[in-house]
């Protein structure tokens, strides 16, 4: 039985060991010149893990007693964490050796961050929920220090670990209460105790676990720390937390709220409703007043989990569908805008005040463009692929009866696209005063324009990833 | 040939509206012109080989949407041909006298190009308005119907850098867009009623209509009466009758041949024409022929008085027209089609004329257009002075009371005064010879202003007045011929003779009438005849009679009625109008005389009698002046209210509401809740922790209210 167990898991233990072992080969040998090696080392791994999960992972494999589930949805949500943070941890790299900031460390926490992930995506049990979601937790608080001589970096880890320390008390009592009312932490035994509708108590427990996750994906009311996080880790931790996180903890979301509480889910949606049609608002409308762009993208990020939330809102297969292929996007244009910050310096220091791309176009009009492209993606201009997220989304809550919902998220886009528009208007129109300098080091640039190509080049099938979320989406649902 | 007719003038207006930077200006304005005399010859050669057998050529298969389906078909019959010679003619006519007369405009600058869209747009007219009359469905025609409204609108605003011209265009335009509404309406309403717009399968139905009822505006009508009633209504926006006339004096902002072309001869005889052309549904709508009759007389009696005082030469000729089309809509209304046409044709001939002749007269004198500037022209204007004279003779209607010898008008008209007579309404009777006394009146004061009596105005004008070239008065010419002879020589098919008309418009004895609507179609249109070679013109005519009596039936439908135009079995108002008493017949006569009188009274030999006049009577004098206050009544009523609204919407609706609701969202509110939002973000912990202990609190309260078992 054991073996099978640990079959299944094979390739979170691989990535945990790998971690293990770096960390103690690097301590012992020349610790910091080895780390640009581990970092494309670590991301390698991360991308054959990726195919590995990706190719050969069939059907729905229970371990240790259902309280950790490989299945479709599982899968989906693990190779889009792996791609992109090995696509993250890759454009990290120059820009953080450059500037001394690549300790070894660095690399392996966010391994040991992804593991975390993988098992909040595929946890059967409330108990291994909590260990990935720790694992992960405590892996970013770290990360988001990394830069300790900077008062501001180290605020950030700061206030990140004492608010994440709250929601994991919340979150640790929602589980209690769940445990206590249900008298099981497996989800298929909750599912079975909420069956013919959930006592109060379980609500209770409920609430405070969708507390726990609101936190993570940044959903407001629940979302404050995130622009200060954002704006103090340095750049490559801030696109780290902008894309793998955020897919695990919707993952982990989905996760619950149908696998544990899949049987009352008129309960849940509209909490969720009501988190996401905030999020979008608080998103849109917060964002406006920013002059950082990493701040600005940390709104950004609120508002889009605003969406993908929309999807779960849903409560309907097809809604987890379009949240899979929300998030799958969102990502993707993520990382090709985090890699425009990056590449974005002034006499070899990093810039990230918005009014500093005052006619950019002149002077990198490709780059420009690439950013434009990107740009209109996240605010959601057709015929670019952030469009047609939102178009699934949307069609998801129309569908599910939640029309008000659809109507709201149109009306909260518009007002969102006003600062991608204005960033576009600053980069074509603007007047120049702080020109920017410095070129792109060539995996920032490939990272660029490949997601501002996938972006445009998408349209023509979304690169075959609809029938993927469907079926990941299936599994989950049913 | 009908192909070679119908669409010569296209080809000139393309290759000289869009070809012209290749060919030139010149080469443009000839060659439009030559394809025009083409088409203008070919129609007379069809018009005089006509045997009154109708027939049908059709081009191609034009729509097919559902239940309804039509072809693009020339219907030729007796009433194509008339308007085909009065188009072709008068428009070849025109094209050749604008040579002359648009070869210097100061509009235009020394180096405007403008000649070569002129022409372009005559001949696009003059295209539009064949495609109206050959029509053989109301589709078809309402294409050609749109089409010369089009055109009318491009050259009433013609001189586009002139604010009053665009103005009058907007107009025009306008206006007709009402009486085309009922147009429309009706074309629809047959549609419904009969489920086709060819003409011959309504033809046929319209017996049938005339016991059906419809409910239109919330009302019961009789169906016959309503369709035609509403078709009507475009003849009065085309052919600018009381009410919707406004826009024709006005239109005289385009150039003189313009106004000759389309605002005398062809495009407002069109209303006439779809009257005549559905008679066969008019004569099953007693109560729309009455309105007819009334409104014509009306309108004829209405612009004859506004003509009495007007003083710009053009807006005379133009009150003048008005008049004259109401003339031609009492025979209609009467039921004596054939006489409409008539006068139609003599109508084109002399007031064509008229205008063409204003036109050289306003050349000679500068652009001067108004005719207490003019008098003692007759020396300088010779050639001028002798046409506008027949033409004058012609409209006020000289000739021999009692006979069949006289000017073009005299004939038309005067059957016009007996048939009204005859029709059995005293109203259109009297009203038409009053209007008769006043047009006698107003022609001849345009003559004794313009050509008789000492010079008046700017001496220097009158020094360098000069006679127009020959390609000016050459069609003078021609157009006088016309004028003189075309009333003697076409009365008896037209009014005089009962079985000439009856074989000129194709139509069986009355006795026969009534069976043979049941026996045959003669004129049902035959997808079996194609066009003929145009070399076979003068037989094409008898060949296709030949099939078309071959051709079977239609069984299951009621078989059209016979001929050009129908009148029914009881309609006898022609024989009661040649029958009508002498004083009646004299009546005409002796009211151009009065007016004639008078008019030598007041402008040759007491030239101060006008004056006083004007000044004892002022009231009346303003009011005719003013005509009839049309225009300040329309503004009150209409326009201003419809602006009105037009600025609340867009001040109120648009600029308040509208945009003043984005504005406050996107300038006011947006941003307060930003600032608001960025408070929020302080920076401390706590709060951040305080937000997020809010937030579950009001989940949780939430679903303690809303959720749970128990």
């Amino acid at each position: 039985m054991i073996s099978a167990d640990i079959q299944t898991v094979l390739p979170e233990i691989v990535i945990a060991l790998y971690a293990m072992g770096a960390l103690l080969a690097a301590v012992y040998t020349s610790k910091d010149e080895v780390a640009p090696l581990l970092t494309w080392l670590t991301g390698g791994l991360f991308v054959v893990m990726a195919g590995w999960i990706g190719y050969n992972g069939e059907g729905v494999n229970v371990a240790f007693d259902g309280a950790y589930v490989d299945d479709g949805f599982g899968r989906f949500a693990k190779v889009v964490i792996l791609l992109s943070a090995a696509v993250v941890l890759v454009m990290s790299q120059e820009y953080m050796s450059r500037r001394g900031l690549l300790r070894f460390e660095y690399p392996l926490l966010v391994a040991l961050a992804v593991v975390g992930m993988m098992v909040m995506v595929s946890a059967g049990d409330l108990m291994s929920l909590y260990m990935g979601l720790e694992l992960q937790s405590l892996s970013l608080y770290v990360v988001a220090s990394l830069r300790r001589d900077s008062v501001k970096s180290t605020e950030a880890g700061l206030k990140y670990f004492v608010l994440g320390a709250l929601s994991s008390g919340l979150l640790l009592y929602g589980a209690s209460l769940t445990y206590g009312f249900a008298g099981t932490t497996l989800f298929s035994g909750i599912v079975e105790a909420v069956e013919g509708g959930a006592s109060i108590g379980l609500l209770f427990g409920l609430v405070f676990l969708i507390t726990g996750f609101a936190f993570k994906v940044s959903a407001a009311p629940f979302h404050m720390w995130t622009p200060d996080v954002y704006e103090g880790s340095p750049t490559p931790v801030t696109a780290f937390f902008a894309t793998a996180p955020k897919v695990a903890a919707m993952g982990l979301f989905a996760r619950v709220a149908f696998d544990a509480f899949g049987a009352v889910t008129g309960e849940w949606q509209q909490i969720v409703a009501f988190l996401s049609v905030l999020s979008m608002f608080v998103g849109a409308i917060a964002a406006i007043g920013q002059t950082n762009i990493k701040r600005l993208m940390a709104y950004s990020s609120i508002a889009h989990m605003g969406f993908a939330l929309m999807g779960l809102a849903a409560g309907s297969a097809f809604g987890v569908q379009a949240m899979l292929i929300y998030m799958a996007i969102y990502v993707t244009m993520n990382i090709g805008t985090f890699a425009f910050i990056l590449g974005m310096e002034k006499d070899g220091v990093p810039v990230t005040t918005i009014s500093s791309l005052k006619m950019y176009s002149k002077r990198e009009p490709l780059r420009a463009l690439a950013m434009l492209v990107l740009l209109f993606s996240l605010a959601g201009v057709p015929p670019m692929v952030g469009f047609f997220g939102k178009f699934y989304v949307l069609r998801a809550a129309y569908d599910a009866g939640l029309a008000w919902l659809a109507v709201a998220g149109v009306i909260a886009s518009v007002i969102g696209a006003f600062y991608y528009l204005r960033i576009v208007y600053f980069m074509y129109f603007g007047e120049e005063t702080e020109a920017l300098d410095g070129k792109m080091s060539p995996v920032l640039w490939v990272s660029l324009m490949a997601s501002a190509a996938v972006m445009v080049v998408g349209v023509v099938n979304l690169f075959g990833i609809e029938p993927l979320a469907a079926a990941a989406a299936a599994t989950l649902v049913n | 040939m009908e192909s070679t007719i119908l669409f010569a003038p296209l080809l000139g207006a393309i290759i000289g509206g869009f070809g012209w930077r290749v060919i030139g200006e010149t080469a443009a304005q000839y060659l439009t012109t030559g394809l025009l005399f083409l088409a203008a010859l070919l129609s007379w050669v069809m018009f005089l080989g006509f045997d009154g057998e109708g027939y049908t050529v059709s081009l191609m298969r034009w729509i097919a949407s559902g239940e309804l389906s039509t072809d693009w078909a020339i219907r030729i019959d007796r009433l194509t041909t008339i308007m085909l010679i009065v188009i072709t003619t008068v428009s070849s006519l025109v094209h050749l006298y604008s040579i002359g007369y648009m070869a210097h405009d100061d509009h235009f600058g020394e180096h405007g190009h403008y000649k070569a869209r002129f022409f372009a747009y005559l001949s696009f007219f003059t295209f539009a308005m064949l495609m109206l009359v050959t029509a053989d469905n109301l589709v078809q025609m309402f294409f050609g119907w749109e089409g010369v409204g089009v055109a009318s609108y491009l050259l009433i605003g013609f001189y586009y850098k002139k604010p009053s011209a665009n103005a009058a265009a907007i107009k025009a335009f306008v206006v007709n867009r009402v009486g085309d509404f009922g147009f429309a309406l009706g074309i629809f309403g047959l549609f419904m009623l009969t489920g086709s717009i060819n003409f011959t399968e309504v033809f046929a139905a319209a017996p049938h209509l005339a016991e059906t009822s419809i409910t239109f505006l919330w009302k019961d009508w009789n169906a016959a009466n309503l369709l035609a009633f509403l078709l009507f209504v475009g003849a009065m926006g085309k052919s600018a009758q009381l009410f919707l006339h406004t826009w024709l004096p006005d239109a005289m902002e385009g150039p003189t041949p313009v106004s000759a072309l389309i605002h005398a001869a062809t495009m407002v005889t069109a209303g006439v024409f779809l009257v005549c052309r559905m008679s066969p549904l008019y004569e099953y709508a007693p109560e729309a022929k009455q309105f007819i009759v009334f409104l014509g007389a009306s309108t004829a009696f209405v612009a004859a008085t506004i003509g009495l005082v007007q003083n710009d030469i053009k807006r005379v000729i133009a009150y003048s027209t008005m008049s004259q089309l109401g003339y031609m809509f009492v025979a209609a209304g009467v039921g004596v089609y054939s006489v409409a046409m008539f006068h139609l044709l003599t109508h084109a001939f002399f007031k064509a004329m008229l205008f063409l002749g204003a036109g050289s007269v306003i050349h000679g004198m500068h652009h001067e257009q108004d005719m207490r500037n003019y008098g003692g022209l007759r020396k300088k204007l010779p050639l001028t002075f002798w046409a506008m004279l027949i033409g004058t003779l012609a409209i006020t209607g000289v000739g021999i009371p009692l006979t069949t010898i006289g000017f073009a008008g005299f004939l038309s008209k005067d059957a016009i005064i007996e048939s009204a007579y005859a029709g059995g309404t005293p109203f259109a009777f009297w009203a038409l010879v009053v209007a008769a006394a006043f047009t006698s009146f107003y022609s001849w004061r345009l003559m004794f202003l313009t050509f008789w009596g000492a010079p008046r105005g700017d001496h220097h004008t009158h020094d360098h007045a000069h006679e127009s070239p020959a390609v000016m008065t050459v069609p003078l010419g021609v157009l006088a011929v016309g004028s003189i002879l075309a009333g003697m020589v076409w009365y008896g098919p037209f009014f005089g003779d009962h079985d000439k008309v009856n074989s000129f418009f194709g139509i069986p004895a009355h006795a026969a009438a009534a069976d043979a609507g049941h026996g045959e179609a003669a004129t049902a249109t035959d997808h079996a005849a194609t066009t003929e070679a145009p070399a076979a013109t003068d037989h094409a005519a008898t060949d296709h009679a030949a099939t078309t009596e071959a051709a079977p039936a239609e069984a299951s439908h009621e078989a059209a009625p016979l001929g050009a135009i129908y009148m029914a079995a009881d309609n006898h108002v022609i024989d009661d109008a040649h029958h009508a008493p002498k004083w009646v017949k004299a009546s005409p006569f002796v009211a151009m005389l009065l007016g004639f009188l008078m008019a030598f009274q007041m402008y040759i030999r007491r030239p101060d009698w006008p004056a006083k006049l004007a000044a004892n009577q002022r009231p009346l004098y303003l009011f005719l002046l003013n005509k009839w206050y049309f225009d300040e009544i329309y503004d009150f009523v209409f326009i201003r209210p419809a602006k009105a609204l037009g600025r609340l919407l867009w001040k109120k609706g648009d600029g308040k509401v509208i945009d003043g609701t984005i504005n406050w969202v996107a300038m006011g509110l947006v941003p307060y809740l930003t600032r608001l939002a960025g408070r929020a973000q302080s920076g401390y912990v706590f709060t951040y922790a305080f937000a997020m202990v809010i937030g579950l609190a009001l989940l949780l309260t939430w679903v303690t209210i809303t959720g749970g078992e128990n």
